[in-house]
């Protein structure tokens, strides 16, 4: 909708704000659009678009509380004055979140003492263009204006300089959402052929109005047919609502049926119960009083004792398929949705670290592939998710005032069609709150009352992340993706964890994530027996929506509590002064029934029992995958020439730009940080002091080795299990209370080969969770991470994610004094590698070098592995070390230059002493053995570090030098290098991003 | 007498509790005070010594960092903070508190009034957040919370802090040793624009600014996020070299901790 600007006595104000001096913003879009060729000149205008009868007094008074006079100027109704080529107005499509709009109401709310009401606001900018060397012709600047937004939720228009002097300047857009079907509720006929049930399940609904079918449900004919044989039972047909909530709750995402399915003959109770859950308990019962663990797989995260009055939660998610279409998006949403599931655990813990990992293809890579034939629906580059992923995480994190000391980059081409965003928190919580209780125990009681609060609903996430550009048009909304509100979310998250939570003022608390309040009051019933929901009263963000999308939209930053009746007022006048939108929209009860009435009307009403375990049972068939046999052979001529094409590598190479963007000194609780020694590192562990009196440490890790999937997924697995635990323990982790997560990334998952390596992954959790004696506390899967579409020359194209298990550890340590760090400290220290090295280049850095990868995959030894980090720790506590590093992706070499690059001193090693089985130099020096350590300790303590270390392999390897890194080999130097050109070497890739 | 210090909180402020802790070590009475209970009349600024601007996210920096929060305060707070600061008390910001107090106009230089604004906070050069350690220098100024500090190591985490002013207001800042803190080396020798020595791009190097009196300051850096050693990126060397000269290091870093210290011993007299 657009409305001219030249009438008097209008309604539409538009305030530009400018720069007297050209901004940090522009400069950097220049900077941008140089390096995709084009040299241009470039201003950019803030734009607040108004939709609301002001005064001009009123305007006045709005555009000066919008800007700083030292610096800016404002225009009401007025366009710019200088001289360019073309204006390109950039803003959001109708229906996106606009954060900065809703500010804007806020403060015009609260300057004219009035209540504006919604989608008055709206936010958008104008970059004025030049060329500096040729004119810009239209379509280059089309082209530049879909290089600076994602055309799936920014829209953008484009004026020549004569077109906007004519026009008085940019049209005034009012991106509002109209929605004209008036909301209905759909009784569905399942007494229909199997064909037509199928189709339901695949396309979803048919609308009898418009004709056409409402978006995928994902529910296949055996779920259909009990969906059926229900209502048969129930004597009536079902309305949309009960279908669209019975598939959300059904949903692989909800259920993880693939994880709950019986598989083959040997694993009848599924993956998760035998190999996961099963570890747990019995780990927990051979602890015994030493068991640590206090809320497991039955929350949103899970908590594990800090001390004798704290309570500390983990929980990874992944984001992958919102973070495909629009990464940003999908990003900020994943971690703020990660925050809000320790919110939501037990009665709400404080979110205390944030932790990434972003699997993407090579940014360099910029062959483009398409989702549509003919090059239509092209997929996002590697570079342009990169950018976003990152973005988002620095925006969520950031603006929630929650640290990210952790995280990891892992680039494969395997990712570049759906990218793997791993997003992890980890949280705090007294064991027992001011009134006695423990924090992790609710329980809605009947008669409680359903309270929403935070933001409101519209049609975001509607279906999960079910992508349609037809959709996507002026006057309609976004459904596809979201774009997260962090401080809307900041604000519910201060009220509650802050304050509500120590007054008990209710009884219990859940997230809303995947099915919004579908899945959030349902799952909360089960605490009591039923609910009813009077649907109406949900908050909306914009008028006209289908009930059903009501109940089952994602739209974020909603929390849902049982809050008790002589609880009420209290509640909702706290909520009302923090400024914290809050409505109660029904009632718990224990009638076995899940109720929703929309204007006294009831649309929806099942049994609780059928909607939680009505699914009917799946079996599931392996078939032996296929691993790689082939093992290269390689002869490296120029060691240097290839110690630096591997330090250099994607895996390997500095990614600090990422880390410094990540605040992780907020809270103060920052030890062994992102980034190690005066030479900045990438550390493979972090460590936290997270309540600000005691001395007590979290270490934390996150680890994985896809590559290593194409040749056994059972090493995968304990590989990323020991390389989690080893990296914890490098920084002084205590194996003796260390907990773990799995994030289980698959693809094709209804592939029975697919599947075979899934049981192996899981086989393996089992095993070395139970001999480390390392509990499983939490995890989630994502079972199809795939793209199917076309190339450049439209054949049909299928990209798979490698299976993809990460791990993530945490420890609780008890002085954060007692941490290692991986830099070189002092010349003179003595370097000492701690375990042989063995045949197993199987998926390493090295190979990848040469484009092999190989078949002799690490194999762990968890018994003698483990019995060494209980030494390890020992170590840490007497403080015998004076660096330590784990050795990780490739190998030892590699980690050494880590350690001399972070301590900016050189070191001189002796490669023909590091204990090994007879293997090749290149294989000692780049091999990925697991449970090694390369350590460095003082002169006077080499007897007592030799003294405890007599029952492992350990064997001093060199020196710490004042400069220059050197590697000799009997009496050959095969490296030589200074450390200048080492660290170059390491941080080059991605010095301009 | 020990000073009760009103510690804001609220629409995204998120540094309210180790800020605290900072206040509490340095022996004050804190007390986190959400802006909507000033607003309400529920609590009072005049019944504290010290006002406190923690760091964060207030607003998500939506219309630029500090704005909207100072608009909230200038909107209904304004006189009572008038009053605070004419009864000869102290105010302290810290990063997205120094952004609202710069949007707010508390740093008065002579012939301007307080609620007129001098300076900006742009964004940082690079136009990116970002998270490091760096060195500040202390300017002889009039401060009343820096007396006795050099030279500090301490974090900045923030998208804009570079500090802009015209050339006259810089020069009567200058003449009324207004400029509290300027980023500079290890040494203590300025930055000279150099990244990352100067992380943001600041005008003239500079990290924090007081008002003529003295009483009102605020910078970029986070001293509250650096009062323990083993907060500092360069413990384990340190802790490694004390302990082959047979040394411990101490639990607190004492010169950052002081800023706090001054502010409670300002009400000691």
């Amino acid at each position: 909708m657009q409305i001219e600007s030249t009438k008097k006595g209008q309604k539409t104000f538009r305030i530009a704000i400018d720069t007297k001096e050209k901004s940090s913003e522009a400069v950097n879009i220049e900077k941008k659009l140089l390096g995709l060729g084009y040299n241009v000149s470039i201003d950019v205008s803030r734009i607040y678009t108004l939709d609301y009868d002001f005064s001009s007094e009123e305007i006045q008074m709005i555009a000066n509380s919008l800007y700083n006079p030292v610096i800016e100027f404002s225009r009401v109704n007025t366009p710019f004055n200088k001289k360019f080529d073309f204006a390109l107005e950039l803003g959001f499509l109708p229906g996106v979140t606009d954060n900065v709009a809703n500010t804007t109401t806020e403060i015009i709310n609260d300057l004219l003492k009035i209540d504006i009401g919604l989608s008055k606001v709206f936010s958008s900018k104008t970059v004025y263009i030049t060329g500096n060397l040729k004119k810009l012709t239209y379509e280059d600047v089309e082209k530049l204006a879909k290089e600076l937004i994602n055309v799936l939720i920014e829209r953008y228009h484009i004026k020549t300089y004569d077109e906007y002097v004519k026009n008085n300047g940019m049209e005034f857009i009012v991106p509002k959402v109209h929605l004209t079907a008036k909301p209905k509720v759909i009784e569905v006929n399942l007494n229909v052929s199997d064909e037509e049930l199928i189709e339901i399940g695949k396309k979803g609904i048919l609308d009898p109005d418009t004709l056409e079918r409402r978006g995928p449900l994902a529910l296949d004919i055996e779920y259909l047919t009990a969906i059926k044989d229900y209502f048969k039972k129930e004597g009536r047909n079902p309305n949309d609502i009960e279908i669209e909530a019975i598939a959300q709750t059904w949903s692989e995402h909800c259920k993880h049926t693939i994880f709950a399915s019986e598989i083959d003959e040997d694993v009848k109770e599924g993956i998760f119960k035998k190999y996961i859950r099963n570890a747990t308990n019995e780990i927990r019962k051979e602890l015994g009083e030493r068991d640590f663990c206090i809320s497991v797989f039955s929350d949103n995260s899970g908590g594990i004792i800090f001390d004798e009055n704290w309570m500390v939660t983990d929980k990874a998610e992944t984001h992958n398929s919102p973070s495909a279409l629009d990464p940003f998006g999908g990003a900020i949403t994943g971690i703020v949705g990660v925050n809000r599931d320790t919110m939501g655990f037990g009665l709400g813990a404080l979110p205390i670290a944030n932790k990434y990992g972003f699997c993407v293809g090579r940014p360099e890579d910029r062959n483009i592939v398409y989702r549509g034939k003919n090059k239509s629906n092209p997929a996002l580059l590697p570079k342009k998710i990169l950018e976003g992923v990152v973005h988002g995480v620095n925006v969520g994190g950031n603006h929630s005032g929650i640290p990210t000391p952790t995280g990891f980059v892992y680039f494969d081409d395997s990712y570049k069609g759906k990218p793997l965003v791993f997003v992890g928190t980890i949280g705090l919580i007294p064991r027992k709150l001011p009134n006695g209780a423990l924090s992790h125990e609710k329980q809605a009681q009947k008669g409680d009352n359903i309270v929403v609060i935070g933001g409101r609903v519209g049609k975001d996430g509607i279906h999960g992340a079910t992508f349609s550009s037809e959709a996507m048009d002026e006057g309609s909304p976004a459904t596809a993706v979201q774009i997260g509100d962090p401080i809307t979310q900041k604000k519910a998250s201060d009220a509650i964890i802050k304050e509500a939570r120590d007054l008990g003022l209710y009884n219990s608390i859940t997230d809303n994530g995947a099915g919004g309040i579908s899945c959030s009051v349902a799952e909360m019933a089960k605490e009591c027996g039923g609910f009813v929901v009077e649907l109406e009263k949900v908050p909306l963000k914009y008028p006209g929506l289908e009930p059903w999308e009501i109940w089952i939209s994602e739209s974020q930053e909603r929390i849902t509590l049982s809050v008790p009746d002589e609880k009420l007022n209290e509640f909702m006048e706290l909520m009302k002064i923090r400024g914290v939108e809050s409505v109660v929209i029904g009632k718990f009860n224990e009638t076995d029934r899940a109720v929703v009435k929309y204007n006294n009307k009831t649309i929806m009403d099942l049994d609780m029992e059928f909607l939680h375990e009505g699914l009917p049972k799946k079996k599931l068939h392996t078939i032996p995958y296929l691993y790689n046999k082939e093992e290269p052979e390689i002869n490296i001529i120029n060691h240097l020439e290839i110690f630096e094409k591997i330090l250099g590598n994607h895996n390997n190479c500095s990614f600090e730009y990422i880390s410094k963007q990540y605040d992780h000194e907020v809270q103060n609780n920052s030890v062994v940080k992102p980034l190690q020694g005066i030479g900045r590192v990438n550390g493979t562990a972090s460590v936290i002091k997270p309540v600000l009196t005691s001395k007590k440490g979290l270490v934390m890790s996150q680890s994985l080795y896809p590559r290593l999937s194409e040749i056994n997924c059972y090493d995968m697995a304990a590989c990323a299990i020991d390389t989690a635990i080893r990296n914890c323990v490098a920084v002084g982790g205590n194996i003796n209370h260390l907990a773990i997560m799995d994030n289980f990334c698959w693809c094709s998952s209804d592939e029975p080969e697919r599947l075979f390596q899934l049981k192996e992954t899981a086989r393996a959790c089992y095993d070395y969770a139970k001999i480390y004696l390392t509990p499983f506390i939490s995890g989630k899967d994502s079972m199809f991470n795939d793209f199917k579409g076309f190339d450049e020359n439209n054949n049909p194209i299928k990209i798979s994610a490698l299976p993809t298990l990460m791990i993530s550890a945490l420890s609780v340590i008890d002085d954060v004094e007692n941490t290692n760090t991986m830099e070189f400290k002092l010349v003179g220290d003595s370097i000492y590698i701690i375990g042989k090295t063995y045949d197993e280049c199987g998926g390493s850095e090295f190979y990848h070098a040469f484009s092999k990868l190989g078949s002799k995959s690490p194999k762990v030894d968890a018994k003698y592995a483990r019995k060494l980090y209980e030494r390890i720790y020992e170590l840490s506590n007497n403080k015998i070390l004076s660096s330590c590093a784990s050795v990780t992706l490739g190998g030892i070499l590699i980690t050494l230059s880590k350690m001399a690059i972070a301590g900016k001193l050189g070191a001189v090693i002796d490669s023909a002493v590091i204990p090994n089985e007879s293997l090749s130099l290149e294989k000692i020096l780049y091999s990925e053995t697991q449970s090694r350590f390369i350590v460095t300790v003082a002169p006077e303590n080499e007897k007592e570090f030799e003294k405890l270390m007599e029952e492992f392999e350990i064997q001093k390897i060199g020196k710490v030098t004042e400069k220059d890194f050197v590697v000799k080999h009997k009496n050959e130097i095969i490296i030589n290098t200074s450390l200048e050109r080492m660290e170059e070497v390491y941080k080059k890739r991605f010095k301009d991003f | 007498m020990v000073p009760k210090v009103l510690i804001m909180s609220g629409y995204g402020i998120n540094c309210e509790a180790e800020t605290a802790h900072a206040f509490q070590l340095a022996g004050a009475k804190t007390d986190i005070v959400h802006i909507n209970d000033l607003i309400a009349g529920k609590k009072k600024m005049k019944d504290y010594e010290i006002i406190m601007f923690p760091g964060g996210f207030s607003y998500g920096d939506d219309t630029g960092s500090g704005n909207a929060f100072a608009n909230k305060i200038k909107n209904n707070l304004f006189e009572d903070l008038k009053e605070f600061i004419d009864s000869g008390k102290l105010i302290l910001g810290i990063c997205n508190g120094f952004q609202v107090m710069t949007n707010l106009g508390l740093f008065k230089i002579p012939d301007k009034n307080y609620g007129d604004r001098i300076s900006a906070l742009q964004s940082n050069l690079n136009n990116r957040y970002e998270c490091r350690w760096v060195h500040i220098k202390e300017n002889n100024s009039i401060c009343i919370f820096t007396k006795g500090i050099d030279v500090l190591h301490v974090p900045i985490a923030h998208g804009e802090g570079r500090f802009y002013c015209d050339i006259e207001t810089f020069e009567k800042l200058k003449e009324n040793n207004q400029i509290v803190f300027t980023y500079c080396n290890e040494s203590g020798d300025f930055a000279n624009l150099e990244y990352p020595l100067n992380p943001n791009g600041a005008l003239y190097d500079i990290a924090g600014i007081c008002d003529e009196t003295g009483r009102i300051f605020g910078l970029m850096p986070h001293p509250e996020r650096a009062l323990y050693s083993t907060n500092e990126p360069e413990f384990h060397l340190k802790r490694e070299i004390a302990k082959r000269n047979g040394e411990m290091l101490s639990k607190f870093i004492e010169c950052n901790m002081q800023i706090f210290k001054n502010a409670v011993n300002y009400f000691k007299k």
